[in-house]
């Protein structure tokens, strides 16, 4: 089983009832768990297995857990949240789960929440997926009917009980202090760090926030161990990956491969390449909020520390292709109107630094560009640049402006009319 | 006013919750389950049985692509404008879309039948463009496949 997140999906698109799941091994890692491991076992197996975060932040995840105070003079009750509001743009692949295979997303909670010892769990759900929505309601009640969920797990002294929520479409809500903040009734503003939600948290309470593909890693370690594990991957972090593409390729989809496969493979082999007519200018790796790349970094492997290395992110893994027939500066321009859409207006820089960068480029493209419009767009990325801000939307946000800027720099310059004054 | 049973169903989400207010979006969902949008008098309503000011409600309520605080009509097309269905081209269904319906974003059909609205990613960018309609998702669009969509809501209920 080299897939083990995808391998066991089914091809019409229908989703995988409890019966189903066990068929395929399903909640055989809750069994063996809840019998022979403890706690601390488990932290060390999910350490080991280099598991680190899908969501986009890429935190080794055994040692997000570490944080969490354990024993019995720990706050209570503590809580572990599903992340499920994907709405990076260009991000389709917790929906494949979500859809495909809930119990998979609910086995991996019991088990982490077992790990810190949470007694209450959340899935927040974006709006817009309505069938995985459906499909957990029904998933959930089927785990609390066979006793995977609720008081005494199979007949142990743990408990869990595990709730849907559904937000109502904000980007916000997916920045793990916003979404404490929306689950609690609130706007989904970020809050300070620290405290980290680790230690205070959803109403002041140890949390664990964790991506919908991350949390599904861990039944399948669990089974078959950290060793088999890191054996599934091409990097020196574990596991597999769920990789897609977006653009005017010519098969535009998500596959899970080993993790460090390489960008051009992903792009060549999966995505049979550029479509008829259109040929490759660059490549957003992991979403709206990552560094471009270019044809030279087309042999990057997809892992952490190779992405990183060619100055963008892994992110979310989920490519956004950059062809010759569209306009660069149209697309920085789309992505941040939304990023200046999807502010929360909770600190200065973000929420008047983004529309004035959007009306900058949009003056490019209107024609009325001016002498001096580049430095500014420049320094609109250092002044959203980490650090300067309350939380990651604006860094995000400027990871494909500077990097537009630095790779198609001819496409901004040429909408700049040449000086008069002469 | 709200009616008995969506004042009932409120209770119930408070319930699950230690803070009332925890509910707050669940319940705001439930008014346009009846209602479409949240007029003032709903807001204040709902903030009341939740024992928050209306405010403090209505900060929430406008955080929300999807909470709408003015009225929209019997569909609302939420119409993908981020990255990957833009390239796919958003701008050439967009173009169809208001001219078929006589409206810009963010208007109702003068029939209120539609309202067209533009939308953050629907996470289905392999299959781009893409909208949803009164909740149901549709992609890989064109300018047919508009038509078609909108003639399904256009069509008299069968009796």
């Amino acid at each position: 089983m080299d897939r083990p997140l995808t391998g066991d999906l089914r091809s019409d698109g229908g989703v995988l009832d409890l019966a189903a799941y066990e068929k395929v091994g399903g909640y055989e890692a809750l069994h063996k768990v809840v019998r022979e491991m403890t706690p601390a076992d488990v932290l060390k197996e999910v350490t080991d297995s280099r598991l680190r975060g899908r969501g986009g932040a890429g935190f080794p995840t055994g040692q997000k857990w570490s944080f969490v105070p354990m024993g019995d003079d720990a706050p209570k009750p503590k809580f572990l949240i599903a992340n499920a509001d994907e709405m990076e743009p260009g991000t389709f692949k917790d929906r494949m789960i979500l859809e495909g295979n809930p119990h998979l997303l609910i086995e991996g909670m019991i088990l982490s929440a077992y790990t810190i010892q949470a007694t209450n769990g959340y899935i927040f759900l974006r709006w817009a997926y309505k069938v995985a929505a459906e499909r957990i309601t029904r998933a959930l009640a089927e785990a609390y009917d066979k006793g995977y969920l609720g008081k005494n797990i199979l007949g142990s002294d743990y408990s869990f009980e595990l709730h849907l929520h559904t937000s109502a479409g904000r980007y916000m809500c997916g920045e793990e202090t916003g979404l404490l903040n929306a689950l609690e009734g609130k706007r989904a503003n970020p809050r300070a760090k620290p405290p980290f939600p680790q230690v205070s948290g959803l109403w002041g309470k140890p949390t664990i926030v964790q991506n919908v593909e991350t949390l599904c890693n861990v039944p399948p370690i669990l089974r078959h161990g950290a060793q088999w594990y890191l054996g599934l991957s091409r990097s020196e972090d574990g596991g597999t990956k769920i990789y897609g593409v977006s653009g005017k390729v010519r098969r535009p989809g998500a596959w899970e491969m080993p993790l460090g496969t390489t960008m051009r493979e992903i792009l060549e082999r999966r995505a049979r390449g550029m479509r008829e007519g259109h040929s490759f200018r660059g490549v957003l790796p992991g979403g709206a909020s990552t560094d471009f790349l270019v044809e030279a970094h087309l042999d990057t492997k997809m892992d952490y520390g190779s992405v990183q290395a060619a100055g963008s992110r892994l992110g979310t893994g989920l490519m956004i292709v950059l062809d010759d027939k569209t306009s660069v500066v149209g697309m920085v321009l789309n992505l941040e109107r939304f990023f200046a859409q999807e502010s929360c207006g909770w600190c200065t820089p973000c929420r008047d630094g983004l529309p004035w960068t959007a009306r900058i480029l949009q003056g490019l493209l209107e024609g009325r560009g001016r002498p001096g419009d580049l430095e500014r767009l420049e320094m609109q990325t250092r002044m959203m640049g980490p650090g300067n801000t309350f939380c990651a939307l604006a860094p995000g946000a400027m990871e494909p402006l500077q990097s537009a800027l630095k790779y198609f720099r001819e496409d901004f310059e040429k909408l700049i009319p040449k000086s008069d004054a002469a | 006013m709200l009616t008995e049973q969506e004042r009932e169903r409120i209770r119930e989400e408070a319930g699950h919750y230690d803070y009332a207010q925890a509910a707050c979006v669940e319940a705001l969902k439930i008014v346009q389950e009846g209602h479409r949008w949240v007029s003032d008098e709903h807001l204040k309503e709902v903030a009341e049985l939740l024992g928050m000011s209306p405010e403090a409600l209505d900060s929430v309520a406008t955080f929300y692509n999807l909470i709408f605080r003015q009225p929209v009509g019997e569909n609302v097309i939420l119409l993908c404008d981020s990255v990957s269905c833009w390239i796919m081209g958003y701008e050439d269904i967009r173009a169809h879309l208001k001219e078929r319906l006589g409206v810009e974003l963010g208007e109702t059909t003068a029939d209120g039948k539609f309202t067209l609205l533009p939308m953050a990613c629907l996470g289905t960018c392999d299959r781009a463009p893409a909208m949803m309609v009164g909740g149901d998702l549709h992609r890989n669009l064109d300018n047919g496949k508009v038509d078609e969509i909108l003639g399904r809501y256009r069509q008299p209920p069968e009796t």
